[in-house]
C-alpha cells in the first residue's frame, strides 16, 4: 500500500503541492493527471524520496519514506522526469550498476539485465554509450533500470514521453503486464493512455485533487457531445466550468 | 554501496578524454616546474623538494577542473535524481564520488615516478622524506578536491565551478599569508588572525614534505575534507530541488 497523507510542498511563496492525501493498492495503475505545473512531478519526487515534504509524510508497505529513506527506496522502482542516464555508460553497464546498487545477488545481476533487455527490447543498443541512444531508446533504458529489481511499487513520471506510436504500446503493454501484483503510478499528458493502461484516474490541479475515479468516470464527466469526452473533461476540471470553452 | 559509486565514478573518469588530458597535463607541469622552475639538477641535492614544492600550486589549477563536474554535472543531466533515489544514503553518494576523484588525482600523483627513480638514479635520497611527501601532496588533493566538490554542488555550471573553487582554494592555500591575513589583522583579535593562519594548506603540506609527518598536520587535512565533504552534503540537500 501506498499512502500519502496531506502531502504538500512549498518552494518559497509557490505551493507546488497542497495538502494532497491518496492511497494506492497494489493491483492498480493509477494515472496522474494534470496540467503542466500542476504538481504531478513534485509529488512524485517526494514519493521516492528525492525531495522532503513541507508538510505530510508518505509511507510505503508501512515504511516512512522521512524516517527509514533507504528502506523505502528499496522497494520503489522510479523512471524521473526525462528519463535521465550516465550518458558515458554503456547500456549494459548502465544496468547492471543500477542493479549492484539496488542490491540484487552477483550470480544473478547478468541474468536478470538479460531479461529486462529482452522484455524493453533493448538487445540492439545493449553495448552502445547511452548518450549516443535517440529519444525512445533513451525513454525504454529509464524504464529498464526503474524495473531492474522487480520492485513493488513502481512510479514513472511520463514514461511514453516521445515514444513513436509502436514503442507506446509496448510501454502500455509491458505497464498492463506488470499491473497485477504492483503498485504503479503513471503520469502522463495522453488522455487514451489512461484508458487504455489505468484503473484509476487522478487529476490535479494547482497542487489538489479535481478528480479521483476510474477512467470512464472521468470521461462521463465530459460533455456527451464533445469530439473527444475525456479532453473536455479534463478542461473542465483543470480550468473551471466557468473558463470552459465550448467544444 | 560507495564501493559501487566509487568504481562507476572512477571508470567515467576513463571513459571521457578527461582522464587522459589531465594525467599528461599533470606530468607534463610537474615536469616543467621541476627541472626548470625548480631547478633540479643545478641544486645539487638528492631530494625531491622541487618537484613538491610546486603541487599546491599544480593542483590549484588542475584539481578545480577534476572537481568541478562531481555535483554539477549530477545535477544538469538530472541523474542527480537517480542517484539520490536509490537506497543509498546521501553519506554513501557524497563519499563514493570524492573516493573516485581522490583515487583518480592518486593516480596521476603516482605516475609521477619515474621522478622517484630519476632522484634514486643520480643520488642517494632520503626516501623517507619522499614517501612522507607523496603523502602529504595526496592529502592536500584531497583537501582541494573536497572544497571544489562542496563549490560544485551549488551549481549547475562547471565554469562557475571551477572558478569559484579555484578562489577558495588559493584563499585557502595563501591563508598564511599577508594577502589572506591583512584582510583581518585590521579589525579581527589577534586569535582570529592565528585561527585563519593555521588554516594554510600550505605550511602544513611544507612541514609534512620536509619529512616532518606530524599526527597534526594530517589530522589538519582530513578534518578539512571531512568538513567541506558534510558542507557538501548539505549543500546538495538544499539545492537538489532547483
Amino acid at each position: 500500500m501506498l499512502t500519502i497523507e496531506s502531502l504538500s510542498k512549498r518552494f518559497g511563496a509557490l505551493t507546488a503541492v497542497d495538502d494532497l492525501s491518496f492511497e494506492v493498492a497494489p493491483g492498480e495503475v493509477l494515472g496522474f493527471l494534470g496540467p503542466n505545473g500542476a504538481g504531478k512531478s513534485t509529488t512524485m519526487k517526494m514519493i521516492t524520496g528525492f525531495l522532503t515534504p513541507s508538510a505530510g509524510k508518505v509511507t510505503v508497505n508501512g515504511v516512512n519514506v522521512a524516517s527509514d529513506p533507504v528502506a523505502a527506496k528499496a522497494q520503489i522502482g522510479y523512471l524521473p522526469e526525462g528519463a535521465p542516464a550516465y550518458g558515458d555508460m554503456t547500456v549494459r553497464a548502465f544496468l547492471r550498476f543500477v542493479a549492484t546498487v539496488r542490491g540484487l545477488d552477483k550470480a544473478t545481476i547478468d541474468a536478470r539485465v538479460d531479461e529486462v533487455v529482452e522484455v524493453i527490447s533493448l538487445h540492439a543498443v545493449i553495448d552502445q554509450a547511452i548518450e549516443t541512444l535517440s529519444k525512445g531508446y533513451k525513454r525504454r533504458v529509464g524504464l529498464a533500470q526503474a524495473i531492474i529489481h522487480d520492485p513493488k511499487i513502481l512510479i514513472l513520471d511520463e514514461p511514453t514521453d516521445g515514444l513513436d506510436p509502436n514503442q507506446k504500446h509496448e510501454v502500455r503493454k509491458l505497464i498492463q503486464s506488470m499491473a497485477k501484483d504492483k503498485i504503479i503510478v503513471v503520469s502522463t499528458h495522453i488522455l487514451e493512455e489512461v484508458s487504455a493502461v489505468c484503473s484509476r484516474a487522478m487529476i490535479i490541479a494547482q497542487g489538489r485533487v479535481v478528480f479521483d475515479g476510474t477512467p470512464d468516470d472521468l470521461a462521463l464527466r465530459g460533455d456527451a457531445d464533445a469530439p473527444n469526452r475525456m479532453d473536455d473533461a479534463f478542461r473542465a476540471l483543470t480550468l473551471g466550468n466557468a473558463q470552459q470553452v465550448a467544444a | 554501496m560507495t564501493g559501487t559509486i566509487f568504481k562507476r565514478e572512477l571508470r567515467a573518469y576513463f571513459a571521457t578524454p578527461l582522464a587522459y588530458v589531465f594525467i599528461v597535463i599533470f606530468l607534463a607541469l610537474s615536469g616543467v616546474f621541476t627541472f626548470y622552475l625548480g631547478n633540479f639538477y643545478g641544486r645539487g641535492q638528492a631530494d625531491l623538494q622541487p618537484f613538491f614544492g610546486f603541487h599546491p600550486w599544480l593542483y590549484l589549477l588542475l584539481v578545480p577542473a577534476i572537481a568541478m563536474r562531481l555535483w554539477a554535472e549530477e545535477r544538469k543531466s538530472g541523474t542527480i535524481e537517480l542517484l539520490l533515489t536509490l537506497p543509498v544514503t546521501m553519506w554513501q553518494a557524497v563519499l563514493g564520488k570524492f573516493l573516485a576523484a581522490w583515487a583518480f588525482v592518486g593516480i596521476a600523483l603516482a605516475l609521477t615516478f619515474p621522478m622517484w627513480i630519476t632522484v634514486n638514479y643520480l643520488g642517494d635520497p632520503d626516501n623517507g622524506v619522499i614517501v612522507a611527501g607523496y603523502l602529504g601532496s595526496l592529502l592536500m588533493a584531497g583537501g582541494y578536491l573536497a572544497i571544489g566538490a562542496c563549490v560544485s554542488a551549488a551549481t549547475k555550471n562547471q565554469v562557475i565551478a571551477f572558478i569559484a573553487a579555484l578562489v577558495i582554494c588559493l584563499l585557502f592555500t595563501l591563508a598564511g599569508f599577508p594577502l589572506v591575513l591583512d584582510a583581518f589583522s585590521a579589525w579581527a583579535p589577534q586569535a582570529v588572525v592565528e585561527l585563519v593562519s593555521s588554516l594554510s594548506f600550505l605550511s602544513h603540506f611544507q612541514a609534512i614534505s620536509k619529512g616532518v609527518l606530524a599526527l597534526s598536520d594530517v589530522l589538519y587535512f582530513l578534518v578539512m575534507i571531512g568538513a567541506w565533504l558534510l558542507a557538501g552534503a548539505i549543500v546538495i540537500d538544499l539545492k537538489k530541488a532547483e
